[in-house]
Order: C-alpha cells, then sequence, then structure tokens
C-alpha cells in the first residue's frame, strides 16, 4: 500500500505540531483551571484553518501550517473529557462554534481571495 | 521543563495522526475521514485513562497535552465536516460529528472506568 508519505511531510507535519502543542500548553498556563481555554483553542484553530485551506493550495505549507500547526494546536481528546465537567452547554458551544469558525474562516479568505 | 515534555509528546502525536489519515485515505479512499475518526476516537479513549490514574504530572504533560492532545484534532475535524456538506453529503456531514462525539464520549468514559483495573 503507498501511503504518499516521504520524509520531508513527516517533518514538516512533526515540527508544526509541536509548534501548535506548545502554543496551545501556553494559553492553558496563563489561562488555568477552565475549560474554555481549551474551547478559544479550538475555535481560533478551526477559524484559522478554515483560512488556510482556502487560501493556500501548495502541500507542504498545506502540512505544515495545517495538519501540523492547527492540528497540534486544536484538541479533540481534551475538549472531549472537559464535557464531563463543563456540560453538554460546552459541547454545544465547541461543535457549533468550530463549525462557525471554519466556515467564517473560508470565507474571509475566499472574499480577499476573489 | 514541563513545555520539554508536551512537545516530545507531540512531535510523535502529530506524525502518527497524519500516518493514521494517509493509511485509511489510501485503503478506504478520501470519502469519508476515517483516519481522524479514529485518531480522535483512540485519544479521548487514552487521555480518559491517563486522567483516571495516579500519575506524576510530567507524565501527563507528556502523554496528555502533549501525546493525546496532538494526536487528535478539531481543525481538521471540523473542515472535515464543512467539506463533506459542501459536497452536499448531507447524511455524512451529519453523521461524522455525530459518531466522532458519541464514540469520542465512550472512550473517553471508557478510558475512566478502566484506570481503577490497570492501576
Amino acid at each position: 500500500m503507498n501511503l504518499d508519505v516521504d520524509r520531508r511531510a513527516l517533518v514538516a507535519v512533526a515540527a508544526g505540531g509541536v509548534l501548535g502543542a506548545v502554543a496551545r500548553y501556553g494559553i492553558s498556563v496563563a489561562w488555568p483551571g477552565t475549560p474554555w481555554a481549551t474551547w478559544v483553542v479550538n475555535i481560533s484553530g478551526c477559524f484559522l484553518i478554515g483560512v488556510l485551506y482556502t487560501a493556500v493550495d501548495r502541500r507542504l505549507p498545506r502540512l505544515f501550517l495545517g495538519t501540523g500547526v492547527l492540528g497540534g494546536y486544536t484538541t479533540f481528546s481534551t475538549a472531549t473529557v472537559q464535557v464531563a465537567e463543563a456540560g453538554l452547554g460546552y459541547l454545544a458551544a465547541t461543535l457549533i462554534g468550530t463549525l462557525l469558525a471554519a466556515w467564517a474562516g473560508s470565507a474571509l479568505a475566499s472574499a480577499v481571495r476573489r | 521543563m514541563t513545555v520539554l515534555l508536551v512537545a516530545l509528546g507531540a512531535a510523535v502525536g502529530a506524525p502518527l495522526r497524519y500516518l493514521t489519515d494517509r493509511y485509511f485515505q489510501a485503503r478506504y479512499g478520501p470519502g469519508f475521514p476515517w483516519g481522524t475518526l479514529v485518531v480522535n476516537v483512540t485519544g479521548s479513549l487514552l487521555l480518559g485513562l491517563l486522567l483516571g490514574l495516579p500519575l506524576d504530572p510530567g507524565l501527563v504533560a507528556l502523554l496528555g497535552t502533549g501525546f493525546c492532545g496532538t494526536l487528535t484534532t478539531y481543525s481538521t475535524f471540523s473542515w472535515e465536516t464543512l467539506t463533506l456538506a459542501r459536497r452536499g453529503e448531507i447524511g455524512a456531514a451529519l453523521g461524522y460529528p455525530l459518531l466522532s462525539i458519541t464514540a469520542g464520549m465512550g472512550a473517553a468514559l471508557l478510558g475512566g472506568a478502566l484506570a481503577p483495573l490497570v492501576s
């Protein structure tokens, strides 16, 4: 099976993932004790991926910034375990908010690109 | 120091997510985002388990914040949902987030329930 994965792609994804995760960690340290730090991370990351994937077509920048940085910055696992303490309103605010944010980022990028 | 542990976990989690996505796309095609679903559910199970264990904070930073946080993703997940909706695949555009969230929540609860058995 050909996965179409090369070393440059893996390095770009790993390096981007580290940058994104460190940014997420920094926000959690700056704003401790609340699940809304994760919410802000996920909403902003989804807005930016909408911008990126609409504005940039080249493979390696999409892998580094999209799969790597924004993939590592946003997190599904933390958002999921936080529903247990923050409730279903948090779940809805995350799901609906991230979809709207991705759509808004994409709409903004296509408006600028036109 | 903690930030280095987060970075180390992320350096493994991000390429593993990418490789999982490539594997499922090669096997099942780009129609449905199985790869992201698998990493998001697996990462939720593992994080649920980790948070139920009496772990050293450094290990939580490495495996939880770093590895699980980076293995899983909300940005790709939301973009894929939006893409399915834009392609007019309404069933998949509703089914994908529903499946991700129910399976992710179930996995996190299962991980938490397994923790006392492991420790």
